[in-house]
C-alpha cells in the first residue's frame, strides 16, 4: 500500500480526447517527495527546452503535495507547475483551499495535462470516473460563477472546482487559476490552461488516504495544532502586527496595516509613504473592512483565517485571499474601499493579484507621459480608478492596447517602444516584482531576489525578522524558544543585529546560509504540501526542519532524517534551476533591478553573488557543478549539460578522483 | 433519575469552515485509528456553501429511512437555508452521514473511548472554538424503553438492501469500535 501519497497519476492527452491512470515510482517519491519536486523532474524528462510555453507539448501539472490531505494541519496545496508564457522559464504557483485534498481522496496525486483540446472542454473527475465535457456554455463566464454552475450540473455541493476567468481564455500572460479563496497565480498558467482550452477542473473523492504509522503521526500533528494554538495565543513581541503571527498573513483579520502601506511602494512602484498611515487613515479602512467583510475562512484543515467572504456590490460576494486586500490599493493611490471593489473583480476575470495591479499601474504611468495616448485609449476616464477598471476590461479582452497590456510589464514596455521600456522598473526575468523600493541594499534580499527559481520574492522569503530588535533583553527573549533555526549559529544573525549596519550586515558567510534556510524550507513546502504560513514565511512557526522528517516518515513509511531532507530540498532546488538553465537562463538575468534599492554596492553584489554560487555548489555561472549534480544523484542532468556545451568538460571530475 | 446527556454546541459565527473537525473525526474512527482520513466517512460535517456565507457544523443524529416532508427555507440574518442544513439524520435524501463504500448510516458517539476523552475530537481540533462540548445533567423519569420493533424495521430495510452478510458484517464492525 502506498502512504500519504495514492501513487496514482491521470494523464489527459487533449489533443486526443484520452486519459489514462498511470501508477507511479515510489522510487521518486524517495528522491523528490511529490508536488513541486516530481513535478520538475517530470517537467526535465518530458518537455525538451525548445518546447514553446503554448504548445500542445507544453505540460500542466496539477499536483497535491505529498501531505495533503492527511491529518498535518494546513496541508492542504496543491502546485501547478508549467512553463510561462512571460518569462518563457519554468513557473510554478501553489494554491490552498480544498482541492488537493480532494484529488487525494478521488485517488490521484497529480493530473497531468498535455496537447489541446480543439473546443473548450471541462474535466470531472469524480473517483474513478473521469470525464472530458463540453464546456461551451462556459465560455466568458467569471471563475467562481463557473465553478457554481459545474457544481449544480455534476448533481454535488460537494465537488472542489478549480477554473480560470475570461483572462485565461484569452491567454493573458498572468491570468490565474481560481479556486474559491485560493488560487494559483504567478508566471501566467491560467493562460497556459487557456490555450490548452480547459475552462476548469471538477473533482470529487470519497476515498481513503492512509498513513503508514499513525499512532505517531497522528500524536505529531496534535503537537503541530497545539503549537499553533500558543503562537494565536503568543504573538510575537516588538515586530509589527502583520508580522507577529502565523498564517499567510490573516490580512484580513487585521486593521493594522501601518507595515505595508509604509514598506511597499505605491503606483508603478514608485513611491514610499512613510507618513500614509494615520489614526483617520485606520479608522476610515476599518470601517470599509468590518462592512465588506462577512467572514473569516481558512483552507482545508487549517485554524488560520487568511481568507475572507467579502462583500461586493456587482457580485454579490467573492472570497478574498490573504493579500490581493492592497496591492491594487496601492497601485491605484487609492483606497481600501477601491481595492476590495477591483480586487474581487479581478478573481471572476482570473488575474494574478500581484502583477495585474503593476501592469494598469504602468498603463496608466505611459498615458501620463504621453507615450500612450487618447488614440492608443479612446474615451479614457480622468480618475485613476476608473482606468483600472478601463484598463482591466480592455486588457481580459484584450481588446486594443489591453492585447498589449495582456503580455506583462516586460513585453507591453518592448512592444510599445517610444521610450516605454524605461517605466519598466520593477521586473527581474521579465516578471513583476513585489512593489518595494528601499533605501539601502540588503544583502540577504539582494540574493533572494537574484536567485530564486520562483522569480517572485514572496514566496522565497521566511521565517528571519525583518528588522533588528531595540534591546540586548529583547534579542535574548527572541531567541530564547527559536527552535525553528537549523542549529544556534542562526541565533547570532539577531543577537547581533545592530541598527544601521546595512549593506555589511550579517557577512557574506551568514547570509549565504540564511537565504540557503530559508530556500530550503519552501522548497520542502512546495513538495509536501503545507502551507507556507504555517512553515517557511512566518517568524517561529509549527513545521521546520527538525520536526517534517519524523513528519513526513511517519506519513509515508519513508526512512528519512534531516540530513536525507536536506538533501532530498537541494536536489529539488538544483533540478529546478537546472530545468531553467536548460532553457536558456543566464547569470546576467540575475539582478534585481537599478532602482530598486537607492544606494547599490556593485562590488559587494557581485561577491554576494559568486559566494553564494560557490556556497550552493555552483560554477562561476551559477550552473550547479558536475560534482553537486553527482551528489545529488542527478548526474543525467550532468551528461546532457555536458552535451549541450552548458557545462564545460574541464569541469569534469578528474578520472583519478578515486585516489584522493 | 439523573443522566448526563453530551452536547456539541454550534456557533455558526465562530466557523472558519476548515473542516478539520471532518478530517479527525474521520481518522479517530478509522480501523485501527488514525490510519486514514476521509471527510466522506466523518460523523460530523460542515455544510458550506463559501459564496452564499453559509457554513454549519451539523454531527451526524439518528439514521431515518425515508426522507420527511420538511423541505421548509429559513431566512436568518438575510441568508436562506434548507431544512436540510441544519438536520443531523442520516437520511436517504442525501449523501451526508453514509459511509462511502457500504452506504450504511454513520451517528456520532460523541468519540467514546478507553479511558474517555475529555473532548471529542472535533471540538478539540476546532481552535476557532465553532463547536463547544458540554455535559449537561438532566432528570429523567425512567431508562427509556427500547423499542425493539423500530430496530427491527431499520435492519430489514438494511438487509433487504444489502443483503445480511453486509449488515452482519458492518454490526460486528460497528460493535468492535
Amino acid at each position: 500500500m502506498r502512504y500519504a501519497e495514492t501513487g496514482v497519476n491521470l494523464e489527459i492527452d487533449l489533443s486526443r480526447g484520452s486519459i489514462e491512470r498511470e501508477g507511479t515510482d515510489p522510487r521518486l517519491t524517495a528522491l523528490h517527495l511529490g508536488g513541486l519536486g516530481t513535478n520538475t523532474k517530470m517537467l526535465w524528462d518530458r518537455v525538451p527546452s525548445e518546447v514553446e510555453p503554448f504548445s500542445p507539448e507544453n505540460l500542466l501539472i496539477f499536483s497535491a503535495g505529498l501531505l495533503a490531505g492527511t491529518l498535518a494541519p494546513g496541508a492542504n496545496r496543491m502546485i501547478v507547475s508549467t512553463f510561462s508564457p512571460q518569462t518563457l522559464l519554468s513557473a510554478y504557483s501553489v494554491m490552498g483551499g480544498f482541492w488537493a485534498p480532494e484529488l487525494k481522496h478521488a485517488g490521484y496525486d497529480k493530473v497531468v495535462i498535455r496537447g489541446k483540446s480543439p473546443k473548450l472542454v471541462y474535466l470531472w473527475i469524480n473517483n474513478d470516473k473521469v470525464e472530458i465535457r463540453d464546456a461551451s456554455h462556459l465560455r466568458g463566464k467569471g471563475a467562481l460563477e463557473t465553478a457554481e454552475i459545474i457544481r449544480r450540473e455534476v448533481k454535488d455541493k460537494e465537488a472542489q472546482v478549480l477554473a480560470i476567468g475570461l483572462a485565461g481564455e484569452n491567454k493573458v500572460h498572468y491570468a490565474s487559476i481560481e479556486h474559491g479563496r485560493s488560487s494559483a497565480s504567478r508566471g501566467g498558467i491560467g493562460g497556459i490552461m487557456g490555450d490548452k482550452g480547459i475552462k476548469a477542473i471538477a473533482v470529487r473523492g470519497t476515498k481513503d488516504i492512509n498513513v503508514a504509522r499513525p499512532a505517531e503521526f497522528n500524536e505529531l500533528c496534535n503537537d503541530i495544532l497545539k503549537y499553533i494554538q500558543f503562537r494565536n495565543d503568543n504573538p510575537i513581541k516588538n515586530v509589527p502586527p502583520i508580522l507577529a503571527g502565523l498564517g499567510s498573513p490573516q490580512e484580513m483579520k487585521l486593521h493594522d496595516e501601518a507595515w505595508h502601506t509604509s514598506s511597499f511602494a505605491w503606483g508603478n512602484a514608485r513611491i514610499r509613504r512613510s507618513d500614509y498611515w494615520t489614526k483617520e487613515i485606520e479608522a476610515k479602512w476599518k470601517v470599509v473592512q468590518d462592512n465588506k467583510v462577512e467572514r473569516l475562512i481558512s483552507c482545508y484543515n487549517c485554524p488560520m483565517k487568511c481568507g475572507a467572504v467579502v462583500e461586493h456590490e456587482k457580485l454579490g460576494r467573492y472570497l478574498m485571499k490573504c493579500y490581493s486586500k492592497l496591492t491594487y490599493t496601492m497601485a491605484a493611490d487609492s483606497d481600501l474601499a477601491f481595492g476590495l471593489n477591483i480586487a474581487g473583480l479581478g478573481q471572476e476575470y482570473g488575474v494574478d493579484g500581484y502583477t495585474t495591479p503593476q501592469v494598469l499601474a504602468f498603463g496608466v504611468e505611459l498615458y501620463e507621459a504621453g507615450i500612450l495616448t487618447d488614440q492608443d485609449l479612446p474615451g479614457f476616464p480622468a480618475t485613476t480608478e476608473e482606468r483600472f477598471f478601463y484598463l482591466l476590461e480592455k486588457i481580459v479582452r484584450r481588446e486594443g492596447i489591453g492585447d498589449v497590456l495582456a503580455n506583462g510589464v516586460y513585453w507591453a514596455a518592448r512592444q510599445i517602444g517610444r521610450g516605454a521600456e524605461a517605466y519598466d522598473h520593477n521586473t527581474i526575468k521579465k516578471h513583476e516584482q513585489i512593489p518595494i523600493k528601499l533605501g539601502i541594499m540588503n544583502p540577504i534580499y539582494y540574493l533572494m531576489w537574484a536567485t530564486g527559481e520562483k522569480i517572485n520574492i514572496t514566496q522565497i522569503e521566511g521565517q528571519i525578522p525583518q528588522a533588528p530588535f531595540a534591546t540586548k533583553e529583547d534579542k535574548e527573549e527572541f531567541v530564547r524558544d527559536w527552535i525553528q533555526v537549523p542549529n544556534d549559529k542562526f541565533k547570532d544573525f539577531v543577537l547581533n543585529w545592530e541598527p544601521r549596519t546595512l549593506p555589511h550586515y550579517p557577512s557574506i558567510e551568514a547570509t549565504c546560509e540564511i537565504v540557503d534556510w530559508q530556500e530550503m524550507m519552501h522548497y520542502i513546502d512546495d513538495s509536501v504540501g503545507t502551507c507556507a504560513g504555517l512553515s517557511s514565511f512566518p517568524i517561529k512557526p509549527p513545521y521546520h526542519i527538525h520536526n517534517f522528517p519524523r513528519i513526513i516518515s511517519a506519513a509515508t513509511g519513508m526512512d528519512l532524517d534531516e540530513e536525507g531532507l536536506k538533501k532530498i530540498a537541494r536536489r529539488n532546488r538544483n533540478l529546478l534551476r537546472c530545468l531553467n538553465i536548460r532553457r536558456g537562463m543566464k547569470k546576467a538575468d540575475e539582478k534585481p533591478p537599478e532602482d530598486h534599492w537607492k544606494r547599490r554596492f556593485p562590488e559587494l553584489e557581485s561577491k554576494l553573488l559568486d559566494e553564494y554560487y560557490k556556497f550552493k555548489g555552483w560554477n562561476n555561472e551559477g550552473v550547479p557543478t558536475k560534482e553537486t549534480l553527482h551528489e545529488l544523484g542527478l548526474d543525467y542532468v550532468a551528461e546532457e549539460f555536458e552535451l549541450k556545451g552548458i557545462l564545460k568538460e574541464e569541469e569534469r571530475v578528474p578520472e583519478t578522483q578515486g585516489v584522493r | 433519575m439523573k443522566k448526563v446527556k453530551k452536547l456539541i454546541k454550534i456557533d455558526v459565527d465562530k466557523c472558519n469552515g476548515c473542516r478539520a473537525c471532518e478530517a479527525i473525526c474521520s481518522a479517530f474512527h478509522a480501523e485501527p485509528k488514525y490510519s486514514s482520513s476521509n471527510p466522506d466517512r466523518s460523523r460530523i460535517r460542515v455544510v458550506h456553501d463559501p459564496l452564499r456565507d453559509i457554513f454549519v457544523p451539523v454531527y451526524a443524529g439518528e439514521y431515518t429511512d425515508s426522507e420527511c416532508n420538511g423541505k421548509n427555507v429559513y431566512t436568518v440574518d438575510g441568508k436562506t437555508y434548507d431544512e436540510c442544513d441544519f438536520c443531523r439524520a442520516s437520511c436517504p435524501s442525501r449523501k451526508l452521514f453514509r459511509d462511502p463504500d457500504s452506504n450504511l448510516p454513520l451517528k456520532c458517539d460523541m468519540c467514546e473511548d478507553e479511558p474517555p476523552l475529555k473532548e471529542p475530537k472535533c471540538v478539540e481540533w476546532c481552535i476557532n472554538d465553532a463547536l463547544i462540548y458540554e455535559e449537561v445533567e438532566e432528570e429523567v423519569e425512567e431508562e427509556e424503553p427500547t423499542r425493539p420493533l423500530e430496530i427491527e424495521v431499520g435492519l430489514e430495510a438494511l438487509v433487504k438492501q444489502h443483503g445480511v452478510k453486509v449488515v452482519m458484517d458492518t454490526l460486528s464492525r460497528l460493535g468492535k469500535s
